[in-house]
């Protein structure tokens, strides 16, 4: 069967049933009351939660084969709490658990790939998967597809009972005994825990991990004790320096500080950027000098913001203190700044996830969001968006919350080259569909601005950024100009083996990916 | 024309191609690619090398690409430039001015 972007989709993978995307604001309205794995339930008899080990803490949540376990990824690339969990269950000879982080990231020594080829885990469920995982999924290492839901759709999918959480993992840089922990202290911070709020709330157990054990009751507060089972006190749990490794970089790459600079303009030309406006701008190269020449054109014209939202960098918290935005929604921080911000400044906030993304509740954030500025690995010619797989079909990135923001966001901006080394940017046809074009308004090139004729507000920009005299071109233009330069690629050619199910923001498949043939 | 030394010619910068040319004694032209693209693009990159070892009059040459993203006008260049050194020759432009 076909789903609305044209995705060639099997009924049936394993024990997965494909809801086809329907296109957006086709999703179901209503969905069943919450399910939770939350039991009210007394606290331990003894009033002792701190275990002096994980092997001990482990064995005290009754984790058993087959069963759901989850990890936040706010430490990024600097996680040790992942590889030590994990050691510490394959030690206790607990195998076939279904693996659910928030995503995950390329953690090395131990790899994720080598719990997968020891049958400790089984099925992974996350936002992203890349690095040496990526490959070996892409190449067929597991029975089951992994499924990839964009940010705002884990919420969504827990609450629904799509994704029960039997033990809840949260790494946090300050807990007290009781479990009242955060990210925004300590040695290690890594600021927002935004993604496990709802893990906390949701999960059957929860174990808090932590570096740093304070005095009761630990000030602030994110998660709170009468969500925690027990806690444990570990030698590290990550690496601050690494937290913001591949991220929180500004790029001296004259086309890309080009391509941010057309991305502010286009922002400056239109009607909604005035007093009160609000953004959300990322983490990528193009995205942080983005930020900065978007600072720059509010200075300008002295236009201050009320808020900025998702994930923070360095230089966001560098404009709040310009007194340039009124209020910070952080749902996680890319940086060592922008996480122990969060502690300092009463206007700077930690979210909820599903405040932020999810768009089954009674309202996300990223409803009042003006301007979203996203990156991408392809953009194809019907506006659809690749952020998860490479030239070769290699898994690249991870969904985050881009199809959440281009959705939710009045104006989503995707800022991208043409090409990128021999390698199109801009093709007929993206490898993997992840956001559907009908939610981009515009693709920001080194080579012009493309505005989507078919996005809710084409005629208010085609004017605004007409009247400001920026270049405008068609995509088919920037399609043909990216092939002109690199030559029609060999298409990848898979197997019939579906490795990775990307699902939207509402649970149905915007595609699959299939195992790339060798 | 018959090479009697290497050459090499490019960087292993980002969107370049590193070509090294050496003499063969068999006829033939054996071309070794690494490169990322090479799924994509390998026959191409081929093709593009056949065609200046064509315009040179080379018949028998081992030619190695270390590409990392080379549009095809850089490995043209990148292996005439190559080919140029091997024979410690200047490159005739006047093919250019057609």
């Amino acid at each position: 069967m076909k789903n609305a972007v044209g995705r060639e989709l099997p009924e049936q993978i394993g024990n997965y049933t494909v809801k086809p995307f329907a296109g957006t604001g086709k999703a179901q309205k209503v969905l069943p009351p919450v399910v939770s794995k939350r039991q009210p339930r007394l606290g331990p008899e003894d009033g002792k939660k701190l275990c002096e080990s994980l092997q001990e803490a482990i064995r005290k949540t009754g984790l058993k084969d087959g069963m759901t376990i989850s990890f936040h990824h706010s430490f990024r690339e600097g996680d040790m709490i992942i590889g030590q969990v994990l050691t510490a269950i394959r030690a206790l000879g607990i195998k076939g658990l279904r693996f659910a982080p928030s995503a995950v990231v390329n953690i090395k020594n131990p790899s994720i790939v080598d719990f997968v080829k020891d049958g400790t885990i089984d099925r992974i469920e996350a936002s992203g998967i890349r690095g040496e995982l990526g490959d070996a999924v892409i190449d067929g290492l597991m029975e089951q597809p992994v499924i990839l839901r964009p940010h705002g759709a884990r919420p969504r999918a827990i609450e629904t009972g799509e994704l029960q959480i039997d033990v809840a993992f949260i790494g946090a840089s300050a807990s007290d005994e009781y479990g009242n922990c955060t990210g925004q202290i300590g040695p290690n911070a890594c600021g927002s825990l935004g993604y496990s709020f709802v893990d906390a709330a949701n999960a059957a157990q929860v174990v808090i991990v932590t570096d740093n054990l304070v005095e009761y009751p630990c000030c602030p507060t994110s998660i709170s004790q009468q969500y925690v089972d027990y806690v444990v006190v570990i030698d590290q749990i990550g690496d601050p320096a690494k937290i913001g490794a591949g991220a929180a970089r500004m790029t001296k790459n004259p086309r890309d500080l080009m391509i941010a600079s057309r991305a502010a303009d286009a922002i400056a030309a239109s009607r909604l950027f005035k007093d009160g406006f609000s953004f959300q701008t990322g983490a990528g190269a193009i995205s942080i000098a983005c930020t900065n020449y978007l600072a720059e054109r509010m200075e300008e014209r002295g236009i201050k913001a009320s808020f900025a939202l998702g994930g923070m960098t360095a230089n966001i918290i560098e404009m709040f203190k310009k007194g340039l935005v009124r209020v910070l929604e952080c749902s996680q921080s890319f940086d060592a700044v922008a996480a122990r911000a969060i502690a300092e400044y009463p206007n700077i906030l930690e979210i909820d996830n599903s405040v932020y993304s999810n768009p089954y509740t009674r309202g996300s954030m990223l409803d009042k969001l003006n301007f979203g500025v996203l990156g991408a690995l392809e953009v194809d010619t019907d506006f659809n968006l690749n952020i998860l797989t490479g030239m070769s079909g290699e898994m690249m990135g991870g969904l985050g919350g881009g199809p959440d923001v281009a959705d939710g966001a009045d104006i989503s901006i995707v800022t991208i080259p043409v090409i990128r080394g021999r390698t199109p940017s801009i093709v007929p046809k993206v490898f993997t569909c992840c956001t559907p074009g009908d939610s981009v308004a515009m693709v920001v090139t080194e080579a012009g601005i493309a505005l989507n004729p078919k996005h809710k507000y084409y005629d208010m920009l085609k004017e605004d950024l007409e009247a400001a005299g920026l270049k405008l071109v068609t995509i088919q233009y920037l399609c043909d100009l990216a092939l002109s330069y690199t030559g029609i690629p060999k298409p990848i050619e898979t197997t019939d083996k579906v490795v990775a199910v990307v699902e939207y923001r509402d649970g149905t498949v915007i595609d699959v990916i299939r195992q790339i043939k060798r | 024309m018959r090479l009697t030394k290497a050459g090499i010619a490019g960087t292993m910068e980002s969107s370049d191609v590193m070509v090294t040319v050496r003499p063969a004694e068999e006829a033939g032209i054996r071309i070794a690619i690494e490169s990322k693209v090479e799924a994509q693009y390998g026959d191409e990159m081929r093709q593009t090398v056949l065609d200046v070892m064509n315009d040179f009059g080379i018949e028998a040459a081992e030619v190695e690409l270390r590409d990392r993203g080379a549009l095809d006008c850089v490995i043209r260049a990148r292996t005439q430039t190559a080919v140029c050194r091997a024979l410690g020759t200047g490159f005739d432009w006047k093919g250019e001015d057609r």
